[in-house]
């Protein structure tokens, strides 16, 4: 039978006394959470330098093997969608050579008004995903940079165009990252026609439809409207200024007949991330400065 | 030797479940290899060895994907105690119970996230959460512990089975 086992060596501790000590090690470890950053450090070390090699060398393994599979499919659809993107080619090339006069146009303009430093383009550091939430509720994922490639806490993480998140937690060789769409993430956004300020806020429920909730923006004009972009603000003490977020979905009053609510469609696809970028400039910094 | 193989496949689960596994989800929703091993060598194994693969599972998920240490390692490590207690109704050859275990960790686990993690900050919304993660995730999990349970099984068995002979 199954109870007969091998007596072990060494001392054993009844089960009842072992619950007892586990227990008390889980709450003090979430006491050192929130007081000390000591014990944190030294797991994240440790867990770190041996898990990430077999992370890192899985990631690259089921990349492949997803790619190959949607290679397949989309080989027809690259084809015709190659047609249209030509047509578009040559319509944005037209807009482009009528955009660049314009930028020399406001390079001037801006040096006339001594804006330049605020508009420097970011520093960033390219990343790869090498794991995304075990569970199902939160939007948390990990990445192969950390402390030692100059990652800290704080710092903005974007892909392609659009802000993805905020890096929370940082290993020697990892950090933690967690999107914007995650149930506990709060963005502060600032409409780009407008300039009026709003709160993004991650929700579980919505992110299943592909999009995020907002609110308390308030548009006392009836200025915004469904599509208009939303990027991060200036007063957010976190997120840098001017990355994009995502496009009004919806838009409805609440019952305090002040503010608005709603939803945005995000910018970045976050079904599917490989590749992001930290940004290395920290907000903190700047107002320092 | 099992202690040893117990950590190779808390190594291997926690790996698959966070990279692999994402590429075979369906609609977004993964099933959780880590709850099926805790509950497995629970009522294998009895109480201590639950207790702590359990433990450490729970704690693995909060270095890297956890905000407070120690919160999954507390949940993780209930679920592997109460298994072990049902290490007493354990037959090798009985597998309705073995599900019902699992399914019933995985309800006692996504109940507690619920509530540690949604509760608590006033999304109150249960019955969504329900029929859009949790049941999706409890019918995966069980489903692939049809697959994993039996060979851990027969591998289990057969270590005490050598074991006997050794005595």
């Amino acid at each position: 039978m199954a109870r007969v086992k091998v007596k072990r060596r060494g001392i054993k501790i009844p089960p009842g006394y072992l619950l007892l000590l586990l227990t008390v090690i889980s709450v003090l470890l979430m006491v050192l959470t929130f007081t000390t950053d000591v014990v944190p450090t030294i797991f994240n070390g440790i867990a770190g330098y041996t898990f990430m090699p077999f992370k890192n060398g899985l990631t690259e393994i089921s990349e492949y093997a997803g790619k190959r599979a949607d290679d397949f499919k989309q080989v027809r659809e690259v084809i015709s969608e190659n047609e249209a993107l030509k047509a578009q080619v040559d319509e944005l090339t037209q807009e482009n050579d009528r955009l660049i006069e314009n930028r020399f146009e406001l390079i001037e303009l801006r040096s006339l008004l001594d804006l330049d430093s605020e508009y420097e383009e970011y520093e960033k550091v390219g990343a790869r995903v090498t794991g995304k939430d075990p569970g199902n509720w939160y939007s948390v994922f990990i990445i192969d940079k950390g402390e030692n490639d100059g990652i800290k806490e704080g710092m903005n993480v974007i892909a392609g165009s659009g802000l993805v998140g905020i890096i929370t937690k940082t290993g020697p060789n990892w950090s933690q990252v967690r999107s914007i769409i995650d149930d506990e993430s709060n963005v502060s956004g600032r409409m780009l026609n407008t300039s009026d300020n709003l709160i993004v806020y991650g929700n579980l429920e919505s992110i299943k439809d592909g999009a995020i909730e907002f609110g308390q923006l308030s548009d006392s004009d009836d200025e915004v409207a469904v599509g208009d972009k939303v990027v991060t603000s200036y007063i957010s003490d976190r997120y840098l200024p001017g990355i994009a977020i995502g496009y009004i979905n919806t838009i409805e009053k609440d019952p305090n007949n002040l503010t608005k609510s709603g939803t945005l469609t995000p910018v970045v696809d976050f079904e599917h991330i490989d590749v992001v970028l930290v940004i290395t400039q920290m907000k903190e910094e700047n107002i320092i400065e | 030797m099992k202690r040893l193989l117990e950590i190779l496949f808390i190594f291997i689960c926690f790996l698959l479940q966070s990279t692999l596994l994402r590429y075979g989800s369906f609609a977004g929703i993964v099933p959780n290899l880590m709850i099926i091993i805790t509950s497995i060598f629970g009522f294998m194994e009895g109480r201590t060895d639950g207790m702590c693969v359990g433990f450490a599972c729970g704690l693995l998920t909060d270095i890297f994907y956890g905000s407070v240490l120690g919160l999954n390692a507390l949940i993780y490590l209930i679920i592997g105690y109460l298994n072990g207690v049902g290490n007493r109704g354990f037959y090798p050859d009985d597998i309705k119970l073995p599900l019902i275990f699992i399914s019933g960790s995985d309800m006692v686990y996504l109940l507690l996230t619920y509530i540690s993690g949604f509760l608590l900050r006033a999304r109150l919304d249960i019955g969504y959460y329900f029929i859009h993660l949790m049941l999706p995730e409890l019918v995966y999990t069980v489903a692939v512990s049809l697959i994993v349970y039996i060979p851990i099984r027969n591998l289990f068995l057969r270590f005490d089975r050598g074991a006997e002979e050794e005595d």
